[in-house]
């Protein structure tokens, strides 16, 4: 039987809400409208308003609230629309919640759970179609999720209520209509290692989220040339899996990291800068990496289209890796 | 001259000592300062010292507190112990929170004490979390939240306070309305000076006190924790001023002595005094008696800090994430 990934996250979330009494679920529409993107549609009838619990258009004050009754013994499960409106939360969770257990001396544990669409692809223009995970990812404090899989929208949510701190996850929006068959023996996934969608042995891509799809279908097309790449979901961006990144680049000897995030000062900088740190030794050819062009997301779906990692310039980039270009 | 109708000898030797301990403690962190002992910003409390002890007599203990980051006032008022403070800001490890936080971040998760918060509003939505926390897991406590009055003209105060009063959840918010955000005059930020008027369209109760009095505060603080500890939150805005610079680094170009001057004739522990000793509640040699006990205090609290241990370097990296102990740091 198929299964689409919201239908996953909302089965995650059902998990949370029925297991654990102190789990809510928070944001703006989630409850009448059932979500932005239909996550949360149809649990306001089972849950009741108490815990499906919609807020004003207050990113930064419902996203502090989630902090503070994370604070004193809640489990809040935080639904921000987009990844660009949070960024008018910005302070409650780069101020709060990623340094109350610090400035506390260890005192203060704040496990809130932060959700958020990410990612282009629907023609949404340049405020509704930014990856900001990659920023995030800079910050100590916070753990960095990106559900790429139907089992890890279904099984990471469930995860990250057993933490002790702050998660983020990001959902791209792309991935949500995806329908496919859930594997039938995962019951439950880790939130430490990346993980390995693909075996090869002439390169590694490393990336996450909705690109490891494109990379899986640049594979096919290099496979169907001659050259078997590895594909790297990362899964967790922060903190990063250096073993496995390690271990695949050490097997291939040649690594392309592909991020949907800008170039410039971008998780792929981070990516390529620990490729060169660990792996120097091990590497065949310079590591190369396909990114957003560093425009504001463009309307036109060829210019978005353009704009974005595609399995084209995927395949070309690897090409150049492995002097086949 | 203020009333005193329920105020017996002990209660109000009480919240002397109390004013007065907040008063010495700081004079002393001055002097600290000047030593090298404390550094980074230190903003302290003289002038203001009426607010937190008269609202902190109104808590019970399982009540929360969020206070800002000119926080000593509160932290000694809730009942910190005031050698943890003292070494929170020398930055040792035996100090309220380990000493990672300094001057602008002491906490004290056991009474409830959630900060020492540096970003002006910052705080405010986690005081509404703390109270929705408390209403949906059925627990009687309030939560008190200070602020400056700056921090009105923080998106975060107006989205915490119209979230308060939809969920009707137990939160007294305590402006402390100096006047001044830094060297701003509230009339040059604010369209509407009135900060209980900005309060009351968010349909709550609000209430202007005299700040400087510490029995009216006091008074007060028990109206709002009433109506909170019903299931409503409630605004109090307390009219004070900080008597010293905002912070060590302040030439205080921007306003002019004499206003500070006039409003030293009415400095909350002068006001106590004054009511105090007409009243027959106490005389000269209590608050001499006071005096001595206090600087007891801070000479124990500045011996405590002295003898605190610096955290090893080795440890650098401790409470950024919950131990794994079984696995990779974050």
């Amino acid at each position: 039987m198929t299964i689409s990934y919201r239908e996953c996250c909302k089965l995650a979330l059902r998990q949370c809400l029925d297991q654990d009494p102190r789990a809510f679920l928070m944001g703006e529409d989630v409850a009448a409208y059932g979500g932005c993107y239909a996550v949360s549609k149809g649990l306001l009838d089972v849950y009741g308003p108490e815990r499906i619990r919609d807020t004003p258009l207050s990113e930064s004050g419902f996203v502090g609230v989630g902090i503070g009754a994370a604070i004193n013994g809640l489990r809040p499960i935080v639904e921000v629309m987009t990844c660009n409106f949070s960024l008018l939360a910005l302070d409650q969770i780069i101020n709060n919640a990623a340094t109350l257990r610090h400035m506390s001396g260890g005192q203060l544990a704040v496990p809130v759970i932060i959700r958020m669409a990410t990612g282009a692809g629907r023609q949404l223009a340049a405020q509704h179609s930014h990856s900001f995970e990659g920023w995030y990812a800079h910050i100590p404090g916070l753990r960095i999720l990106a559900p790429a899989t139907l089992e890890d929208a279904r099984f990471m949510l469930p995860a990250a209520l057993a933490e002790q701190d702050p998660v983020l996850i990001f959902e791209h929006i792309f991935l949500y209509n995806q329908e496919g068959e859930l594997d039938a023996k995962v019951s439950s996934v880790d939130l430490e290692r990346a993980a390995v969608r693909r075996r090869g042995t002439q390169l590694s891509m490393i990336s996450y989220g909705a690109n490891v799809q494109k990379c899986l279908a640049a594979a096919e097309v290099l496979a169907a040339d001659g050259i078997e790449a590895e594909v790297i979901d990362l899964r967790v961006l922060r903190p990063l899996d250096d073993a496995t990144l390690v271990d695949t680049v050490r097997r291939t000897h040649r690594a392309l990291v592909v991020d949907e995030g800008w170039r410039s000062g971008g998780l792929s900088a981070e990516l390529m800068a620990r490729v060169c740190e660990l792996c120097f030794d091990q590497l065949d050819a310079p590591p190369a990496r396909v990114c957003t062009a560093e425009v504001p997301i463009p309307y036109p779906k060829h210019l978005e289209d353009a704009a974005l990692p595609q399995p084209a310039s995927i395949v070309a980039a690897a090409r150049r890796v492995c002097g086949r270009g | 001259m203020i009333a005193l109708p329920a105020l017996d000898r002990p209660t109000a030797l009480a919240l002397y000592r109390e004013m007065l301990l907040i008063r010495r403690f700081e004079e002393r962190c001055i002097e600290l300062y000047g030593a090298g002992k404390i550094r980074g910003f230190m903003h302290l409390y003289d002038g203001e010292e009426a607010v937190a002890v008269g609202v902190m007599r109104a808590l019970e203990h399982h009540d929360a507190v969020v206070a800002t980051y000119r926080e000593h006032g509160q932290a000694l008022a809730r009942g910190l112990p005031p050698g943890e403070v003292m070494a929170e800001l020398f930055g040792k490890r035996e100090g309220s929170s380990g000493g990672r936080g300094g001057s602008m971040h002491v906490f004290d998760a056991q009474r409830r004490f959630y900060g020492g918060n540096a970003i002006v509003g910052g705080g405010i939505p986690i005081a509404v979390g703390l109270a929705l926390a408390d209403q949906m897991l059925g627990r009687p406590s309030v939560t008190a939240c200070f602020f400056g009055e700056g921090a009105v003209a923080e998106g975060e105060f107006h989205e915490s306070l119209n979230l308060a009063s939809l969920w009707r959840l137990p939160v007294v918010f305590v402006c402390e309305n100096n006047r001044w955000a830094m060297g701003s005059a509230l009339d040059i930020d604010e369209a509407e000076t009135d900060v209980a008027t900005k309060a009351r369209g968010y349909r709550m109760a609000a209430e202007r006190v005299d700040g400087m009095d510490v029995v009216a505060v006091a008074e007060a603080a028990q109206r709002a924790v009433a109506i909170a500890r019903k299931g409503a939150p409630c605004l109090l805005e307390m009219h004070t001023c900080r008597f010293r610079a905002h912070s060590m680094f302040d030439a205080q170009g921007y306003r002019d002595k004499a206003e500070v001057e006039r409003w030293r004739e009415r400095d909350p522990l002068l006001v106590l005094a004054r009511a105090g000793k007409s009243h027959g509640l106490f005389d000269d040699d209590a608050l001499h008696a006071a005096e001595q006990h206090v600087r007891g205090v801070i000479d124990d609290a500045v011996a405590f800090a002295e003898r605190g241990t610096w955290e090893p370097v080795e440890e650098l990296e401790r409470h950024v994430t919950a131990p794994r102990p079984d696995r990779r740091r974050a």
